[in-house]
C-alpha cells in the first residue's frame, strides 16, 4: 500500500508539486493522471526515493520513505520515465545485476530470473545483447528489473511510452496479472483512455494539486460529463490541452 | 556492502571488456602504444645524436693539390675528402646541386705562402641554413683551425720560442651536464607518460560509470536499488581504479620489453629495467590509481553528458602531471616532505628505482599513505556527490 499525504516540492522558483494527497491499494490499480508537467513524475520520484520532498508525507507499506528509503526502496519495483538498461549486457544479464542489488544470490536468484523470463515472454532475446533491442524489448528488460525482488508495490512512471499497440497491450495485460497477484500498483500518465482501460482508482492531478480522485464512475458521477473523457475535461477546465 | 561492491565491479569491468572500442582506447592505445612510440623516438633521436659525432664526415676539397698536406690532415681527422677541380665562381652551383655539401676551396699560391710563413687564406663553403651542411662545415672549421695551431706552434719553435707562450690560460672543460640534464629529462618523460597513461586506462570507464549511465537513463533505476548510494559510487571507483591498474601492469610490460632498445647507455645512463624494477615500479605507482580513479569520478559525476565528462577529463588528466612538470623545471630531489604529494612522489620514486638510487622505506611509506589518504578523501567525496538529488540531472 502507498500512502501519500501533502507532498510538495519545489525546483527553484518552480513549484512541482504543491499539494498531493492519495492512497493506492493492494490489488488495485491506480493511475495519476495529468497533463505534462503537472507533477506526476515528481510526486512518484519522491516515492521510490530519488527526490525528498520539501513537505508532507510518503509511506511504503508503513515505512516513510525520508526516514528509511532503503526499506521503502525493497517494497517497491519501479520503472522510472526513460529509464534506460545495459546495452553491452545482455537481457538477463541486466535483469541480473540488480537482482544482485537487491540481495538475491544463486539458485534463487537464477530460478526468479527464468520464470521473469517466461512471464514476461523475453525467451527470444533474453541472452542478447540489449544494443539493438526495440522499445518494447526494452521495456519488458526495465519491467522484469524492477519485479527481479518481488516486490509488493510497483511503480509505472509513463510505462507505455514509446511502445506500439502489441507492446502496449501485452504491457496492460501484464499490469492486470500484478494486480491479480495482489501487488499495489501505481503507475503515471497522461494518456486519459489509457487509465480509463487500466485503472480501478483515478488520481488526477493538476498544477501540482489533486484535481479530483475516485473509481472511474465516481468521477463521473462527480464532475458530470456521458463519458469519462468529459469529466476529465470539467475537472481539469477546457483550456488545458491534453494529449 | 561488499557484495554490492562485488556486483558493481564485476558489472562495470563486463560491460567494459565487452565494448571493444573503449577496451582498446583503454588498454592498447595508451598502455602499448603509448610506450612504444616514446621508447621509438626516444632510440631515433639518441642514435641520431651518438652517430653523427662517429661518421665519417664528407668534405670535398677544390684546389687539393695546393697544400697536400692540409688535405691529408683532414684524412687524418676522419674526413672523407672528395677532390674536385673547379674555380670559386662554380662553387655555389655544387651546393645548388647538393644542399648538404660542404665545399674547401684552397686557391693557387697557398703552398708558397705557407712555406714563407704568411697568412693563407681558404675559403670554405655551406649552406648555413642546411643543418647538415652547417654542422659539417663546423667540423672542418675545427680541422682547419687545429692545424694552423699546429703549423703555429711549428714556427715558433723554429724560431726558439715556445709554444706555451701562445697559451695564456688553459681551459679545462668537464662537460657532466649534458648527459645528466637529459637524462633527467628521459627520466622524467618516462614517469609521465607511466602516470598518465595509467589514467587514461580508466578514463573510459569512470565516464561511462557515471555521465554515461545518466546520460542512457540507466542511472534513475540504479538508484531505486535498496543500497545506499555511496556503495554504488564506491564499486564504480574500485572498477575504474582496477582498470588503472591492469593499465600500469600493461606500461610495465611494454616498457621492459621495449625500453634496452634506446641507447641509453650513450648518454650515461643505465637502463636498469629488470623484472624486479618493473615489479617495484609497478609497487610504487599502484597507490596512485586511488587518487587517479576516483578524481576521474569526482569530476565526471558533476559533467551533464559522455560528450562534456570527455571534455573535463582530459584537463583533469593534466592535474597529476603538474607536480611532475613544476619538479622538472626546479629540478627536485626525492626528500621526505616532497613524498607526501600525490603523483610527485610517484614520480619521483619511479625516478630513484631506474636511477638505481637507494629509497629509503619511509620514503615509499610517505607516499604509499598519503596517495591512499587522498584517494579515500576523493572517494569519499565522490560517495557525498551521488547522494545529492542534482546527481539525477
Amino acid at each position: 500500500m502507498i500512502h501519500v499525504e501533502g507532498l510538495a516540492k519545489r525546483f527553484g522558483a518552480v513549484e512541482a508539486v504543491r499539494d498531493v494527497s492519495f492512497t493506492a491499494q493492494d490489488g488495485r490499480i491506480t493511475g495519476l493522471l495529468g497533463p505534462n508537467g503537472a507533477g506526476k513524475s515528481t510526486t512518484l520520484r519522491i516515492l521510490y526515493t530519488a527526490l525528498v520532498a520539501d513537505a508532507g508525507r510518503a509511506e511504503i507499506d508503513g515505512v516513510d520513505v525520508a526516514r528509511d528509503s532503503l526499506g521503502a526502496r525493497r517494497r517497491i519495483g519501479v520503472l522510472p520515465h526513460g529509464a534506460g538498461i545495459y546495452p553491452q549486457l545482455t537481457a538477463r544479464e541486466n535483469v541480473r545485476y540488480f537482482g544482485e542489488l537487491h540481495g538475491l544470490r544463486g539458485p534463487a536468484l537464477e530460478r526468479r530470473l527464468d520464470a521473469l523470463i517466461e512471464q514476461l515472454g523475453m525467451g527470444e532475446f533474453a541472452d542478447r545483447r540489449a544494443k539493438g533491442f526495440s522499445q518494447g524489448q526494452k521495456t519488458k528488460v526495465a519491467l522484469a528489473r524492477a519485479l527481479v525482488h518481488s516486490p509488493p508495490n510497483v511503480i509505472l512512471d509513463e510505462p507505455t511510452n514509446g511502445l506500439d499497440v502489441m507492446a502496449t497491450r501485452a504491457l496492460r495485460e501484464l499490469i492486470r496479472e500484478l494486480r491479480t497477484s495482489g501487488h499495489c500498483v501505481l503507475f503515471s500518465s497522461h494518456v486519459m483512455q489509457e487509465v480509463a482501460a487500466l485503472c480501478d482508482e483515478i488520481v488526477i492531478i493538476d498544477h501540482g494539486r489533486v484535481a479530483g480522485a475516485g473509481t472511474p464512475a465516481e468521477l463521473q458521477a462527480r464532475f458530470g460529463g456521458a463519458t469519462l473523457e468529459e469529466a476529465f475535461v470539467n475537472v481539469l477546465g477546457v483550456q488545458e490541452g491534453l494529449a | 556492502m561488499i557484495a554490492t561492491l562485488l556486483a558493481v565491479l564485476r558489472k562495470e569491468l563486463l560491460e567494459t571488456v565487452r565494448d571493444h572500442r573503449s577496451l582498446a582506447s583503454s588498454l592498447l592505445m595508451g598502455p602499448v602504444l603509448g610506450p612504444l612510440l616514446f621508447v621509438f623516438a626516444m632510440s631515433l633521436s639518441l642514435k641520431q645524436s651518438v652517430t653523427s659525432l662517429d661518421d665519417a664526415q664528407p668534405v670535398t676539397v677544390a684546389g687539393a693539390d695546393h697544400a697536400p698536406h692540409l688535405v691529408q690532415h683532414l684524412r687524418q681527422q676522419g674526413f672523407t675528402v672528395t677532390l674536385r677541380e673547379g674555380a670559386a665562381a662554380e662553387v655555389p652551383g655544387w651546393i645548388e646541386e647538393d644542399g648538404e655539401l660542404v665545399v674547401l676551396l684552397v686557391p693557387e699560391g697557398v703552398g708558397e705562402r705557407l712555406l714563407a710563413g704568411e697568412p693563407a687564406a681558404v675559403t670554405l663553403f655551406a649552406d648555413g641554413s642546411n643543418n647538415k651542411a652547417d654542422r659539417r662545415a663546423n667540423r672542418v672549421r675545427a680541422a682547419i683551425t687545429g692545424y694552423a695551431s699546429g703549423l703555429a706552434a711549428m714556427r715558433l719553435q723554429a724560431r726558439g720560442v715556445s709554444t706555451t707562450l701562445m697559451q695564456p690560460i688553459v681551459v679545462d672543460e668537464v662537460d657532466l651536464s649534458t648527459p645528466t640534464s637529459r637524462a633527467t629529462l628521459i627520466l622524467g618523460m618516462l614517469s609521465y607518460i607511466i602516470l598518465v597513461v595509467t589514467l587514461v586506462g580508466g578514463l573510459s570507464l569512470a565516464i561511462d560509470a557515471t555521465a554515461g549511465e545518466r546520460e542512457r537513463g540507466s542511472l534513475e533505476p540504479l538508484l531505486t536499488a535498496p543500497v545506499p548510494r555511496e556503495h554504488l559510487i564506491y564499486g564504480k571507483v574500485l572498477a575504474s581504479a582496477s582498470f588503472m591498474a591492469i593499465a600500469l601492469a600493461i606500461v610495465m610490460v611494454t616498457l621492459g620489453s621495449s625500453i634496452h632498445r634506446v641507447p641509453l647507455e650513450e648518454i650515461g645512463m643505465s637502463a636498469n629495467f629488470d623484472v624486479r624494477v618493473g615489479v617495484l615500479l609497478f609497487a610504487v605507482t599502484l597507490p596512485f590509481v586511488a587518487v587517479g580513479a576516483s578524481l576521474l569520478t569526482v569530476v565526471a559525476s558533476f559533467t551533464r553528458s559522455y560528450k562534456e565528462a570527455q571534455t573535463w577529463l582530459g584537463i583533469v588528466l593534466l592535474v597529476p602531471t603538474l607536480p611532475i612538470a613544476i619538479a622538472g623545471v626546479l629540478d627536485v630531489r626525492a626528500s621526505a616532505p616532497l613524498m607526501a604529494v600525490p603523483s610527485l612522489s610517484q614520480h619521483l620514486l619511479i625516478q630513484g628505482l631506474l636511477r638505481d638510487e637507494p629509497l629509503p622505506a619511509s620514503y615509499v611509506a610517505i607516499s604509499v599513505a598519503s596517495t591512499l589518504a587522498l584517494g579515500a578523501a576523493l572517494t569519499w567525496l565522490a560517495g557525498r556527490l551521488y547522494r545529492r538529488e542534482k546527481i539525477l540531472g
